[in-house]
Formats: C-alpha cells, sequence, structure tokens
C-alpha cells in the first residue's frame, strides 16, 4: 500500500465523520429525550433498576429513561434537593420510606402522583396496590403521593443448621417473643451459637414495627398522618417492656448489638447466628453468602400486649416525581408513563422476584403466585403474608414524620447507651422522646416557615 | 540587619500576580464563607421553599443544646489527644531516624507512607483490625481479659477513632521533625557530647528547644487536623457512634447539615468552628512573630 492510498483513505473516513448529522441522528437512541432517573440502588439491585429501565426504553419511542446510581438513600436524597435547589432536579428520583414526610412538605419542588394523574390525564388506581404499601406513600384522603417501588418488610430470619442442633424445629419457627427468648437461650447453650439472636435497623425492626404489630400508636395525629404537630409516645409501657427483653437478653449473653441501621446485615451470613433480623429483600444477598440453610419467618409478637399481631409497616422506598424550571408537560407525560409501566403486573412480578422485594400490586403478587413462584421459593411469601396480617389500622400504616431517619438514628443512640449499661430501658425512652420531639418541633418550624 | 526589598513599580502587576490566589480564596472561602453567616441566621426548610430571618435563633438553640456543649467538650478532648499522640510519636521517630543508623533511607520513606493513604482507606484498614467479630487483635485482648467491642464501648470507641487519625498524622509531622531536627547544626550537638552530655539530656536541652518553632508549628496543624480533616476516618468508623460517643463538631455539622438536612443548625456550627479556626490562626501568628521569622 503506498502513500497515496492511505491518504486517500483518510480522506475518505474524514468524510464520513463530516456526513451530515442529521443524517445519522434519528437512528440514536441517545437523541430521544431524556428522563432522568436517581436512585440509591447499588450492586446487582443496581442491574435490575437499569433492566426495568431497558425494558421500559424497548416498549415504547417517545423517551429513554436514564437511571443513574447516587449513592445511599440519605445521599440520594440529599442530591435530588440540593439539585432542585440549583433548578437541575431529577424527573425521578427514588427516596426511601422515612423520607416521606420530609418530601411531603416540599410543596412544588414536587409532583405527587395523583397531581400527575391529573394533569396527564394518566390514571392510576390506588386500589391496585397492595393496602400496606399504598397507605405508607397515600395522603390521609386515600390519594397517592409516591409511587410504591422497592418494599421490604423485616421478617425473622433463622438458621437451621443451628436450630436443629439446638433442638429446635425449624419449621415451627417460634411466634411470640417469650418463644423467641426461649429459642435463644437454647441457640447460646445446647447449639453453643456465637451469637444467639441479633438485628439489623433496630429502630425499624423493634420499635416501628413493634408498635406496628401490637397496633400501638407511635406518635400522635395517627402517627403523624394527621398533623405535623404530632408529638412521639413510643415511651409506653409496652415499648419499655420489649427494650427491656432485649437489655435483659444482652446481659444473658443471647442478643448481640449488631450496629445501627443495616450494619447489622453481615453478621447472619456468616453462620454463627441463631436468630436475626432484617429486611425481606436480604433474601439475594443471604442466597447468595450463605453456606447454610436458612429459612425466613414471621416476626414475633408479645401476647400479652395484644393476642393476635397487625401487619407489619413496610421500608424501602418508593418514587418522587420533582419538578425544574422550564420542564415540560410531555417531560412529566413521559415520567407518567414510566411509572404505569412499573406497575403492570409482569414487570412488578419481575423486580420482585428479582430482587426480593414484596410486589407493590396485588396483581403483581397474584402473577407470582400463579406462575407457581411461591411454590417453588418456599418462604419469600412471608413478607406479604405478614404485610397482610389484621386489618391495617391507624398504627399499622406506617409513620408520617418529618426528619425520621434523624429520629430512627437518636432511638438507637440511646438504645446504645442503655445496653452500655448508663440509663434503663425507661430513662433510654423517655430522652429518645424528647430528643425525637424536639427535631420534629424543629421540623414544624421549617414547614411553616 | 538591613533587608533588601524589592518594588514593583504600578499596582497593576503586582495585582495580576496577586489574581490567581485572591480568585480561589474569594471562590472556595469567602462565597461560601458568606452563604453559611447567611443560612446560620434563616430557618427553613430543605427544598430552599421558605427561609425566615430568625436572628440569632439558631445559635441560642446550639449554645443551650447539652448534646452540642457535650460535642465541644469531647472535640477538645479528642483533638489534645490525637495531637499529643501522633506529634510525640512522630518526634520520637524522627529523632530515631535522624541517628546514624542502618538502612535510614528507608525507614524515612517508610515512616512518610501513610500520608498518601485516603481517610476511609485508613479506616477501613483500622477495622480490619479491631472489628469486634472480624478483626485482628480482639481475639488477642480477649486473651488478656479485655471485651472489645469499640461499636457498643463509648471509651473503646474514642481510643478506636484517636489511634486511627493520630497514625494517619504521624508522617506528616515526622517529616517536620526530620526536617527541624537536620537543620540543628551538629557542630552544637557535637560540642554538648564532648562536654559529656548523654542522649536524654542532649535531647531535653538541645534539640527539643531548637525545634520549638517546628513544633509550635506543628501543634497549631495538628489542632486543626484532627478537628476538621478526621471526618473521614471517624465517620467511615463510627459515625460519631455509640450513642455520641465520638461524636466531634465535625461530624455534628455534617450529621445535621447533609444526613438531617438542618441547615440552620448546621451552618451555625459551621460559622462557630469557622470563629474558632480564625483565633487558632490568629494565635499561631502571634506566637510565630514573638518568636522571630524562625520558619
Amino acid at each position: 500500500m503506498n502513500r497515496r492510498h492511505l491518504l486517500a483513505g483518510a480522506a475518505a473516513l474524514t468524510a464520513a465523520a463530516a456526513l451530515p448529522a442529521a443524517f445519522a441522528a434519528p437512528a440514536r437512541a441517545q437523541d430521544r429525550p431524556v428522563v432522568t432517573f436517581w436512585h440509591a440502588m447499588s450492586g446487582p439491585l443496581g442491574e435490575e433498576v437499569k433492566k426495568v429501565c431497558d425494558a421500559f426504553n424497548a416498549a415504547q419511542s417517545a423517551v429513554t429513561v436514564a437511571p443513574v446510581f447516587k449513592g445511599t438513600y440519605g445521599e440520594t436524597m440529599t442530591a435530588a434537593i440540593a439539585a432542585f435547589r440549583a433548578g437541575q432536579a431529577p424527573h425521578l428520583v427514588q427516596v426511601f420510606e422515612v423520607g416521606t414526610g420530609s418530601m411531603l412538605g416540599a410543596g412544588p419542588a414536587v409532583r405527587q402522583v395523583w397531581q400527575l394523574a391529573q394533569e396527564t390525564g394518566i390514571a392510576f388506581d390506588p386500589a391496585a396496590y397492595m393496602p400496606a404499601v399504598r397507605s405508607y406513600y397515600s395522603l390521609p384522603d386515600g390519594s397517592m403521593a409516591a409511587m410504591p417501588f422497592n418494599s421490604s418488610t423485616p421478617v425473622m430470619w433463622l438458621n437451621a443448621d443451628l436450630f436443629e442442633r439446638a433442638g429446635l424445629d425449624p419449621a415451627a419457627p417460634p411466634a411470640t417473643w417469650q418463644e423467641v427468648a426461649a429459642a435463644a437461650d437454647a441457640l447460646k447453650t445446647k447449639a453453643s451459637a456465637k451469637v444467639a439472636m441479633t438485628t439489623a435497623w433496630p429502630t425499624w425492626v423493634m420499635m416501628e414495627n413493634f408498635g406496628a404489630l401490637h397496633d400501638l400508636p407511635y406518635a400522635t395525629k395517627a402517627n403523624g398522618f394527621e398533623g405535623l404537630d404530632a408529638e412521639l409516645v413510643f415511651n409506653a409501657p409496652p415499648y419499655v417492656a420489649q427494650i427491656q427483653r432485649l437489655l435483659d437478653m444482652a446481659k444473658a449473653g443471647t442478643f448481640t448489638y449488631g450496629g445501627r441501621g443495616a450494619a447489622g446485615d453481615q453478621i447472619f451470613p456468616v453462620g454463627e447466628t441463631g436468630l436475626s433480623f432484617n429486611s425481606s429483600a436480604v433474601r439475594a444477598a443471604f442466597s447468595r453468602d450463605a453456606k447454610f440453610r436458612f429459612a425466613a419467618a414471621l416476626l414475633p409478637y408479645d401476647p400479652s400486649v395484644r393476642a393476635s399481631p397487625n401487619n407489619s409497616i413496610i421500608g424501602g422506598a418508593s418514587l418522587w416525581t420533582m419538578t425544574a424550571p422550564r420542564r415540560t408537560p410531555a417531560e412529566y407525560k413521559a415520567v407518567a408513563d414510566f411509572l404505569k409501566f412499573i406497575s403492570q403486573p409482569d414487570s412488578d412480578a419481575r423486580w420482585s422476584k428479582a430482587t426480593g422485594y414484596v410486589p407493590v400490586t396485588l396483581a403483581g403478587a397474584g402473577l407470582s403466585l400463579a406462575q407457581g413462584y411461591y411454590a417453588r421459593t418456599p418462604g419469600a411469601d412471608i413478607a406479604i403474608r405478614q404485610l397482610n396480617r389484621g386489618a391495617v389500622t391507624e398504627n399499622s400504616k406506617g409513620l408520617r414524620l418529618g426528619r425520621l431517619p434523624e429520629i430512627r438514628t437518636i432511638i438507637e443512640e440511646e438504645f446504645e447507651a442503655a445496653l452500655q449499661g448508663r440509663q434503663g430501658a425507661q430513662a433510654a425512652l423517655d430522652s429518645a422522646v424528647a430528643r425525637g420531639n424536639k427535631v420534629l418541633r424543629e421540623f414544624e418550624k421549617s414547614m411553616r416557615g | 540587619m538591613s533587608e533588601r526589598r524589592t518594588i514593583f513599580p504600578g499596582w497593576r502587576l503586582p495585582l495580576l500576580l496577586l489574581a490567581p490566589q485572591l480568585l480561589l480564596t474569594a471562590l472556595f472561602f469567602l462565597w461560601p464563607a458568606a452563604g453559611a453567616i447567611e443560612a446560620s441566621l434563616m430557618r427553613g426548610d430543605p427544598f430552599g421553599l421558605s427561609a425566615r430571618f430568625v436572628g440569632l435563633d439558631n445559635f441560642t438553640e446550639l449554645f443551650t443544646d447539652p448534646l452540642y456543649l457535650a460535642a465541644v467538650g469531647r472535640t477538645l478532648l479528642f483533638c489534645g489527644a490525637v495531637s499529643l499522640l501522633s506529634l510525640g510519636l512522630a518526634l520520637v521517630l524522627a529523632v530515631l531516624a535522624d541517628s546514624a543508623i542502618r538502612g535510614r533511607a528507608f525507614y524515612r520513606t517508610a515512616l512518610i507512607w501513610p500520608y498518601a493513604v485516603a481517610p476511609v482507606i485508613a479506616a477501613v484498614v483500622w477495622i480490619l483490625l479491631l472489628h469486634p467479630q472480624i478483626g485482628a487483635l480482639p481475639p488477642l485482648l480477649s486473651r488478656l481479659g479485655i471485651v472489645w467491642d469499640y461499636r457498643l464501648d463509648g471509651t473503646q470507641a474514642m481510643i478506636t477513632v484517636i489511634l486511627a487519625s493520630a497514625w494517619k498524622q504521624v508522617s506528616y509531622n515526622f517529616i517536620f521533625f526530620l526536617a527541624g531536627l537536620q537543620s540543628i547544626p551538629a557542630a552544637i550537638v557535637e560540642a554538648a557530647r564532648m562536654d559529656g552530655a548523654g542522649p536524654l539530656r542532649r535531647f531535653w536541652t538541645i534539640l527539643f528547644p531548637l525545634l520549638a518553632p517546628t513544633t509550635g508549628f506543628l501543634v497549631t496543624v495538628n489542632i486543626a487536623y484532627s478537628a476538621f480533616e478526621t471526618f473521614g476516618t471517624i465517620e467511615a468508623l463510627t459515625q460519631g457512634g455509640p450513642a455520641q460517643a465520638t461524636q466531634t463538631l465535625v461530624v455534628k455539622v455534617y450529621r445535621d447539615g447533609v444526613v438531617n438536612l438542618d441547615l440552620g443548625a448546621s451552618s451555625a456550627q459551621s460559622v462557630v468552628l469557622m470563629a474558632g479556626v480564625m483565633l487558632l490562626t490568629l494565635l499561631q501568628f502571634r506566637l510565630l512573630r514573638r518568636r522571630g521569622d524562625a520558619i
């Protein structure tokens, strides 16, 4: 090949690159308007979010939904708020359930689902969603504020191998707290489990859900659903007794504190833990990491507080539509289309089976059932059964409190101080209520401007 | 001794030469600082939809909050412990590395390494050492009868973050101490040796006093380091817990501002911290000026 050929080739390449852009552009998907979707799902869960978006992008040709991972739930919410202040909010943001109170106070920064439906004419039927899920994200009149996306609920995880070694039957897990304490004892003494019992998310499991299960108010004003002036009341005797039980078990060496928030996640899969309380959505991670037989069971209750337990409350997150200057009606319509798409039974069922989150629609759960998923995966239905135990009451439909993540941390701090032996159960909860109420008053003031 | 002064004609060139630094200062310090002062006087929602001027409300609340006052005390303790530990250790190491030993260059290089480690990575290293369930040290400690769980024991948590923070700063101090030691004329030390002064006596009567300018400078830098730059280490190790046992002021600013989105309270705390730094810097300048232009 001589130099002339090379030059000609180079010229041809340059010409090809310089072809009118309009010629090539319409064929490229990236040139469709983009709907940005900020989420907090890392690792395999992030992959699943991408699959959901890809499926939507393939199903229509008007827009492209672009998922962007923004860190933890807290970081994602903070980033979205900062972006809104700069006029650059994403179209959609995934907000954890405890951020709901703050997002509801966001006024014109968000378009609630019912507003979005009104503006775009794309209807969402609240009755299609699971009651315990829907109620967490709805206004007191029942209209939906945020779109349920990934919902979980805490369940009890047990190590079947250790259970059998302790002479316990993993098929008949302890149902009451009294039975749990006895089982933990057996796990420690007979199976010499290094950790008889532990928990992730101490506040969510041991306080918020304990209240829901036993139909106890967590805060006044229907747990905050009916007003910003709600006051915390979780220092009532049954809560104190529950914390006391954990303190007693810690002293006896049958309860090991695993840290705040998700810190307790890592302990159970190692295999030296008999019982753990954690989200139902850790199933995928446990299946991957645990080298032993494990099972999920319903959360225990205390029959001396309530004869039969109510539904548990959800965790996880929902999707909020955000506003930005110069955002067009077409963009909002695209967002509504996407929300409609993820609520379809097959999309919902696929998401729930791939991630371990519960289906958020009744039809999605029905589809999974019809496909035989729950028969093939024993225990995967525990979370759904638990969310549908009893009837949803004022005390079990969730919490609607501003700055709830902060209150969760306050409770965990006071619990830690009690575990250190620096205060009793009553003093810990009294102090948490006092500090939490101060936070709520601050939030109330900031909302009233 | 008279100084030779170089006078530039006019003011354009000096201004031009100063402009980059002035611009950076304005952009990265003055502007955000003004923003913090403004926000510290307001109360608003996180979205910035409504903000109301509340005067010094945020500050009054701060200084009547026992938890904040406890954090101030805790920060002083933390800064003191970190500075003392990292300075003491660095000084010992520098004196040893300055003496004529085999492999001096290797030790010097190895001692500078930790400075290049990012705070969060440093924290992970310490977690691997000290984690109650998976750490390397707790089994050894339990043989000594010490039950180690820094996630539940406030004192142990404080020890953990102090160790991790001090370890990271030793390298920096080491470099300065070593440079300080090398600038001390060998003749003085040798004269002392000929007069029969032992190593300890030589250190306390000659090296240590002559290092004073370096020490003074490092004390200020270390206090500033332990007050501010230890955030990454603490956040990764304990998130300020258990029960706020390791919540220093800068961790609290982050918690209240970024996690809890209480911008007014967080800004007020930042302003208080800023005042603290200004005071510290002022003291440093005075101290150095009094000692002459040794540095």
